[in-house]
């Protein structure tokens, strides 16, 4: 069967997912995977913006070098809330949440999730962990950074540590309950002549995503419970006054927030892919090695948690091995950017706005994975850590990296979401915007933290202040950057121009329904015979045009 | 694929060696073992006992193939956890740390 | 009297089970997902206790003496007692879901019945032995308002007193005191999960007197039988590790 590349269903229905069912009830109880994605969409966003504040605060401190807008306990409170909210509460769930959830049954050709009332409960498990964090901030905040080292989390601070941590416990079930949800449905529910080598490689990175919620998120979630209950009991087996070691938290905590930043990464992969290879109309250049770099990634990412610890009473030992092993787990990051250089080159592309984020993302994503081998080498770790040039490493990664590929995928797949099509030109404008404001932010941090910047310190000797300034302009840039997709993504929804069921004439399993799909996502269950990334030649592609093939009975 | 049944015979027979396992772990915790024996002699029959409630209450024994893989998997990322950490603490003594 | 085989059964040739799922093609399929869904979340299972384990073994590795000390202290008939209940609750798990899958539903209800019992009991004698804790003051910490940890120590030559504790050479107080803490954390935990198992068992339960489930359905009693096996499991290895691991150094 030849692939078809513009497909209009026979009979277009006037009903899809979101009108299927009116009314405040059928959302909020729904089982439908596209509007739990939703859902997520719309709670996502509202913490990405209390974390943009905290955000916003930091930078307005670090204009000038005294302390002068925040006292220190407020800033140490500010830079933990930004983190622990944009970390746990954005980074993690934002891509699996949202556009995984929508779209993982519909490229497998499956009419839902394995489990649809877990995936609604994991929506209400992270709205209650939100609650619960938000009431930790609003009661008084937390002020032990995002990593919650001991012994100031255990016995020295008086922040509401056990409140947070009880939030971002809550918030691991969601996160876990996701990943077992894609995991089953993977296996199970593929659709006939889907095997795994046919599958897109966002299914793949997912895969792989959800296997390190899996076996990591358990971790944190136990080492809460345990940072917890020695806070209460005011002993405990972190505490020197028992024999215990602090460290020991410090490895039970990185444990898992070392692999939580490939949960953050791999999604983003995953979109890439789709978005290299479809807006340069040729499949992805040794996909194979693409898909397994992702299991790759997935297992590597768990064995280099010790570089967090390499300035710590950790063995030297310890860390020639984990430093080993974090210059190992760039190769296969580094086998992704080489494979979607090689299916650029003598493509045909088009500089659509999701294509310009993911153009964007290959450069910073490389920018952010080579900053990181400086950090993983022992000896300049030490002249490195706790600087901004950390700050600035993991920056470019997770937002040059994890929310490029965000937004690139919500642009790409905001006509099948919502039937609508944003402004083209205001995409990529703010595309355009993003990448310089986002460089000049983050940028100058790399050389403030290399000439000795320490991070989460509200005020500095003077001699950074043109760094800080240039950041802190990059920053407003960004910040208005990114309110201008904001804008038009709710413009569209009502003023937008529709979308038909393969706006962008592509191949994938889920271009081949109606924009936006029916509930039970295809009318017939698609028998697949075509392998990923199958285009016509460009000779046949003009052919085609519009063709409106018979939708065969299968 | 049809499900297995296990007959009756093998839960019983799987219950009585787990009986034996705890009372032959009590007897073998009072007896002085030479060096760290008596740790090795009880995870082994720890271990045993829970193989067989793996393998056989929970049907392991008669499951697919990726049963068999999560299961190794979960022991394999355990093992992960343990032994980076232990890089860590069981070396910490080798170089005297002078500067 | 016991229905055999549940009426329901004929009909699924028609139009499909009445507890098939719209989203899955058919019984096996949903079945498949529902077994292999509950292994991976025994998966997180594994890890959540795992950190617990880790920190149990870096520091009795550390401080040997000071846990053998603490753990003489446990009463190891209560220990091997609720093993053998345990146990013995696997087993009627396990029968609970032969019985299941062979539609024989009055002994389905007294297996589960015996299984839930079985963990109510063992709840009960954990509460016991955490009253005889509270009572010796071995808490940990500030835990409880007004019973912080404060153990008294046997002396030599005073008369043994099982209330007090005996420490071995090179044992101190501060170190018997972490093993109380990883004991209270280790079977806190565990107990919670026992909790929880009961109250799955419940429902369980009653959906089975409802007569919910049939040799062609059953998944939802297979699958909490797997999770009462690994919270049997993780008692296995607890025993061990925190009832026997000095036994053999009480009398030297």
């Amino acid at each position: 069967m030849r692939p078809i590349e513009y497909y209009e269903p026979p009979v277009p229905s006037k009903v899809n997912y979101i009108n299927a069912q009116y009314g405040l009830k059928s959302w909020l109880l729904t089982k439908d995977h596209k509007r739990i994605a939703l859902l997520y969409l719309g709670s996502i966003t509202f913490f990405f913006f209390i974390g943009g504040l905290y955000a916003l605060m930091i930078r307005l401190e670090l204009l000038t070098p005294q302390g002068d807008f925040l006292q220190s306990a407020t800033y140490n409170k500010v830079f933990t809330q930004h983190g622990i909210i944009m970390i746990f509460f954005f980074l993690i769930p934002s891509i699996p949440a949202t556009l995984g959830n929508f779209l993982v049954p519909m490229m497998i050709g499956a009419k839902d999730l394995a489990f649809p009332r877990i995936n609604l409960l994991s929506w209400y498990i992270y709205l209650l962990g939100g609650v619960v964090t938000i009431y930790a901030l609003l009661a008084g905040g937390v002020d032990t950074g995002w990593t919650f080292y001991t012994p100031f989390s255990t016995t020295f601070s008086n922040s509401y540590v056990v409140a947070t941590g009880l939030g971002i416990f809550i918030n691991g079930f969601s996160s876990i309950l996701t990943g077992l949800n894609f995991i089953v449905t993977i296996h199970t529910m593929r659709a006939p002549g889907m095997t795994w080598f046919r599958l897109p490689l966002f299914i793949w990175s997912h895969y792989a995503t959800s296997l390190i919620m899996i076996l990591g998120t358990p971790v944190i979630a136990i080492t809460i419970l345990l940072l917890a209950f020695e806070r209460v009991s005011r002993v405990g087996i972190f505490d020197p006054k028992l024999g215990g070691d602090p460290i020991l938290f410090q490895h039970l905590f990185w444990f898992y927030s070392h692999p939580a930043v490939y949960i953050m990464i791999l999604p983003s992969m995953g979109v890439i892919s789709e978005l290299i290879a479809n807006f340069s109309r040729k499949n992805i250049f040794g996909y194979s090695f693409v898909a397994f770099s992702s299991l790759a990634i997935a297992v590597f990412g768990f064995l280099v948690w010790g570089h967090h610890l390499f300035v710590t009473s950790q063995s030297v030992y310890a860390g020639m091995i984990f430093s080993f092993l974090s210059f190992a787990v760039a190769i296969p990051s580094a086998i992704k950017v080489f494979n979607w250089t090689a299916t650029l080159y003598k493509s045909s592309i088009s500089y659509d706005t999701p294509m310009l984020y993911a153009l964007g993302f290959i450069g910073l994503f490389t920018i952010g994975g080579m900053t990181g081998l400086f950090l993983a080498s022992l000896a300049v770790d030490v002249h490195l850590s706790d600087t901004y040039f950390v700050v600035a490493h993991f920056h470019y990664i997770m937002v040059g990296g994890a929310l490029m590929g965000y937004l690139g995928g919500l642009h790409y797949w905001w006509p099948k979401i919502t039937g609508r099509m944003y402004p083209e030109g205001w995409g990529r404008f703010s595309a355009l915007v993003i990448f310089v404001g986002f460089n000049l932010t983050f940028l100058p941090q790399f050389v403030a933290g290399y000439l000795g910047m320490p991070r989460r310190y509200h005020a500095y000797p003077p001699e950074f202040q043109v760094f800080n300034v240039l950041s802190t302009a990059g920053a407003s840039i960004l910040g208005f950057g990114m309110l201008i997709p904001a804008i038009y993504f709710v413009w569209s929804m009502r003023y937008g121009r529709h979308a038909e069921a393969n706006p962008w004439h592509l191949p994938g399993l889920e271009w081949r329904t109606q924009s936006p799909p029916p509930t039970e996502n295809f009318e017939v269950t698609p028998i697949v015979t075509w392998e990923a990334y199958e285009f016509a030649p460009p000779e046949e592609t003009e052919v085609i045009g519009k063709f409106k093939p018979e939708l065969e009975q299968i | 694929m049809s499900e297995h049944i296990v007959p009756v015979r093998i839960y019983v027979t799987i219950f009585l060696v787990l009986l034996v396992g705890t009372a032959l772990t009590v007897l073998a915790a009072f007896y002085d073992f030479p060096g760290r024996f008596n740790t090795i002699i009880a995870m082994t029959i720890a271990t045993t006992k829970a193989t067989f409630v793996v393998l056989y209450f929970m049907h392991v024994r008669y499951s697919i193939r990726l049963v068999w893989v999560i299961v190794a998997s979960a022991l394999f990322w355990m093992a992960i956890l343990f032994a980076l950490t232990f890089s860590d603490y069981w070396t910490r003594g080798w170089i005297p740390t002078g500067y | 009297m016991a229905d055999v085989m549940n009426s329901h059964a004929t009909t699924s040739e028609v139009h499909g089970h009445r507890a098939l799922q719209h989203h899955f093609e058919n019984m096996e399929q949903q079945r498949e997902a529902g077994t292999l869904g509950m292994w991976v979340f025994l998966v997180t299972e594994i890890m959540f206790f795992g950190g617990m384990f880790l920190a149990y073994t870096l520091y009795r590795s550390k401080y040997p003496a000071a846990f053998a000390s603490a753990s003489n202290h446990l009463d190891i008939t209560l220990g091997a007692v609720n093993t053998g209940v345990l146990i013995l609750s696997s087993f009627t798990m396990a029968m609970a879901v032969y019985f299941t899958q062979m539609g024989k539903r009055r002994p389905q209800i007294l297996c589960l019945i015996a299984t839930l019992v079985l963990g109510l009991t063992f709840l009960g004698v954990k509460a016991k032995e955490y009253h005889d804790k509270y009572e010796d003051r071995l808490i940990p910490g500030y835990l409880i308002p007004g019973a912080h940890f404060d153990p008294k120590v046997q002396e030599e030559g005073q008369p043994p007193d099982h209330h007090k504790l005996h420490l071995l050479p090179g044992a101190t107080k501060p170190q018997v005191e972490m093993f109380y803490w990883i004991y209270f954390a280790m079977t806190g935990m565990h107990a919670l999960h026992m909790i929880i198992g009961a109250g799955l068992l419940t429902f369980l339960l009653i959906f089975s007197i409802k007569g919910r489930f049939d040799p062609e359905y059953h998944s939802p009693v297979e699958v909490i039988g797997l999770y009462w096996h690994f919270v049997d499991i993780v008692w296995i290895f607890l025993f061990p590790l925190l009832y026997l691991l000095g036994r053999h150094l009480e009398h030297g």
